[in-house]
């Protein structure tokens, strides 16, 4: 998958958890959670999704690296190689 | 309870004399005039919580001690002394004498755990202004009605959030008149309409005389959410500092040496009392994190920051619980010596995992914003009954009581029976009004005591056990949120007729939010409203409000007087017996 197809999907995912998000206001090099408005519950259902829709496995151990969008799509681009 | 079950301390479990080790000794010689003795007061035979927490300490041996180290990632930490902090809140003091903001006004603070927030609450106080912290994470509406309701005369907020949650509503908040903003990346705002916190500070002098306050002035306003109506502004007083420094010593079990952390926002009552008043005033060292929960970093801060003494919640455990034992056991503790909660009922397993993981067992205590402060507890050398909240604190006299409808209420003397937790009134911190709501303070209490509004029981050991709410207000990670400010959200949805909202059980959280809602005529359910409604309801009430999940039903059920059945909303979703609807009239 693409940087851009894998960016496409992390979208959705967010929508489906803050669908008042505006995707084109977001900024790919911004912490994602002081531009959207995520408690602690819907960002681990984030992260969950991700990885239902995906197959990535996202050990709690890596959720310290995910701190931008550009971040969440890189981390996923690199297991989707690796897999 | 299987007494096998009991932990059990030793002088072998405690690393230094507890502060509180002979139960029915320190309760007997207990008397809150001696506790008020031993701070200083103010020269007119007053009492200010900022010269209490700030001023005795930066004007003593602590002057160069640091009180906060601020922690944020990518940024080194920001260390502030005991006297940088009297200079700091001294300024803002005086931001808020040059802008006008009298003594007795009102002023809010909506910010994540950044040094300006801490340093606006302690300023304005010493000024004797009223200061009322915000969530960060409340949307637009909650703010607007909670400036609204206290008459907010000055904001202190970020750009971020001004840009975000604020600038589109301020016509909304007739009585605000001033927006400080303080630049989340740094250096100076200029957003029309406001000011730039920073220049303000910069250009204002070091020092500023300690408002007179008596102990019964009004000095926090704390938003707690109802069943029903508006939320209800606890009215609390500089007196309460008091309570704030016998129970850092009793149930924090503080020492001069303790690296502290209290992971609760200031914008709920724990973040403040305990985040901010309590360490100060024992003259310890507070770490602050601004960041989110993230279980690899909070165990490397509790290891690489020494932390001593450690308060959290029952849901931050139950998600270190969740990411597994390998992280914790690339981390170790040694400097840690008590761990503290609050929040809701910890459950057991989460207690003795505390023992299990960090090595030491998490301590339930139990408190609400209309208290102040904690009034029962478990405490570092007294047994634990792992899901009990612990024994009443010195000072503090708690009882089970049946409440009738004629407003009065009996003891429950005998043990293990089930009714309303209730305290006897005279504590310092107990609030003493919600904001323009007699009326609704009246019905708390019942001659001497007050009804705390939690179910619980008492078992012959004088232990407390949580039971549930007496109300339908839903505890979610620790927060109360009132079905009707979210029900009143969905209902402003063009498409909506109807909404009951409701507390669905979960693991983790304790309860998360969730919404029944009907149409309209000439509105079709779908999965595109549902995300509309859940978008809305999310942009309005803010992520920590609004639901998580909402479902379509054609219509709700009411009582014969209109009220949504809430209760009976629940009994379905969670599979159990509808009951006597009778019952259901009466309680819902």
């Amino acid at each position: 998958m693409t940087y851009s197809e894998i960016r496409a999907v992390a979208l959705a995912t967010l929508l489906s958890i803050a669908p008042e998000v505006e995707v084109d206001e977001l900024r790919d090099d911004r912490t994602l959670r002081s531009q959207v408005d995520l408690d602690s519950m819907d960002w681990l259902n984030f992260l969950l999704g991700l990885h239902e829709k995906l197959k990535v496995e996202i050990p709690e151990a890596d959720y310290a690296k995910l701190i931008t969008l550009n971040d969440v799509v890189t981390y996923l681009q690199k297991k989707l190689g690796a897999a | 309870m299987d007494s096998s079950s009991i932990i059990r301390k030793t002088a072998a479990d405690l690393r230094l004399t507890p502060n509180f080790a002979d139960y029915a000794g320190e309760r007997q010689a207990f008397s809150w005039d001696a506790v008020r003795s031993q701070l200083a007061g103010t020269p007119g035979g007053g009492i200010n919580i900022t010269a209490e927490a700030v001023e005795r300490q930066a004007a003593g041996a602590l002057r160069d001690k640091i009180a906060f180290r601020f922690l944020a990632r990518g940024k080194p930490a920001r260390e502030i002394s005991f006297g940088e902090l009297s200079v700091l809140a001294s300024r803002f003091a005086n931001v808020l004498d040059k802008l006008g903001i009298a003594r007795g006004e009102r002023i809010f603070i909506l910010a994540g755990r950044i040094p300006e927030l801490y340093i606006a609450m302690l300023g304005g106080l010493k000024r004797g202004v009223v200061v009322s912290p915000l969530f960060s994470a409340f949307g637009p509406e909650p703010i607007a009605t909670r400036v609204n309701l206290g008459a907010g005369r000055l904001l202190v907020t970020t750009d971020f959030l001004y840009e975000r949650k604020v600038a589109k509503w301020r016509d909304k908040m007739p009585t605000l008149e001033h927006v400080l903003l303080a630049a989340e990346d740094g250096g100076s705002t200029d957003i029309p309409g406001t000011l730039d916190l920073a220049g303000l500070m910069a250009a204002a002098g070091d020092t500023s005389e300690v408002a007179a306050t008596g102990a019964e002035d009004m000095s926090l306003l704390h938003f707690t959410s109802g069943t029903t109506g508006t939320p209800k502004g606890a009215v609390h007083v500089h007196g309460a500092v008091v309570t704030h420094f016998a129970t850092g010593r009793y149930a924090l079990d503080l020492h001069a040496d303790d690296i502290y952390w209290c992971t609760a926002d200031p914008g709920w009552v724990t973040g403040t009392s305990y985040g901010i008043i309590a360490p100060l005033l024992h003259g310890v060292t507070s770490i602050i994190d601004s960041e989110e929960f993230d279980a690899e970093r909070w165990y490397g801060l509790l290891q690489d920051e020494g932390v001593t003494v450690w308060y959290t919640a029952p849901t931050a455990v139950r998600m270190l619980m969740k990411a597994g034992a390998a992280i914790p056991q690339k981390y170790r503790f040694p400097q840690l010596r008590f761990i503290a909660s609050v929040g809701e009922p910890l459950n057991p397993e989460a207690v003795r995992w505390g023992k299990e993981v960090l090595g030491l067992p998490i301590h339930d205590n139990w408190w609400q914003t209309e208290t102040g402060g904690i009034m029962i507890a478990n405490t570092p050398a007294f047994d634990i009954k792992p899901g009990s909240m612990g024994r009443p604190l010195p000072g503090i006299d708690a009882a089970i009581m049946r409440r009738h409808e004629d407003g009065t209420a009996t003891l429950i003397k005998e043990p293990d029976v089930e009714g309303e937790l209730a305290l006897k009134r005279g504590w310092p911190s107990m609030f003493r009004a919600y904001l323009n709501n007699e009326e609704r303070y009246r019905k708390c209490f019942a001659g001497e005591w007050y009804l705390t509004g939690d179910l619980a029981k008492r078992d012959a050991d004088g232990y407390f056990w949580f039971v549930g709410r007496a109300d339908d207000v839903i505890k979610s990670a620790g927060h109360l949120i009132g079905p009707f400010e979210v029900e009143s959200a969905l209902m402003e949805h063009p498409a909506v007729a109807e909404a009951g909202v409701i507390g669905k059980p979960d693991p983790v959280v304790g309860e998360v939010v969730k919404a029944f809602v009907s149409l309209k005529k000439g509105f079709a359910e779908s999965e595109a409203l549902r995300m509309e409604l859940l978008g809305h309801a999310r942009k309005r009430l803010g992520a920590a409000v609004a639901p998580k999940e909402i479902a379509f039903l054609p219509a709700l059920p009411r009582t014969r007087s209109g009220k949504i059945m809430r209760r009976l909303l629940k009994a379905r979703e969670l599979g159990l017996p509808e009951g006597d609807t009778s019952t259901l009239e009466a309680g819902g």
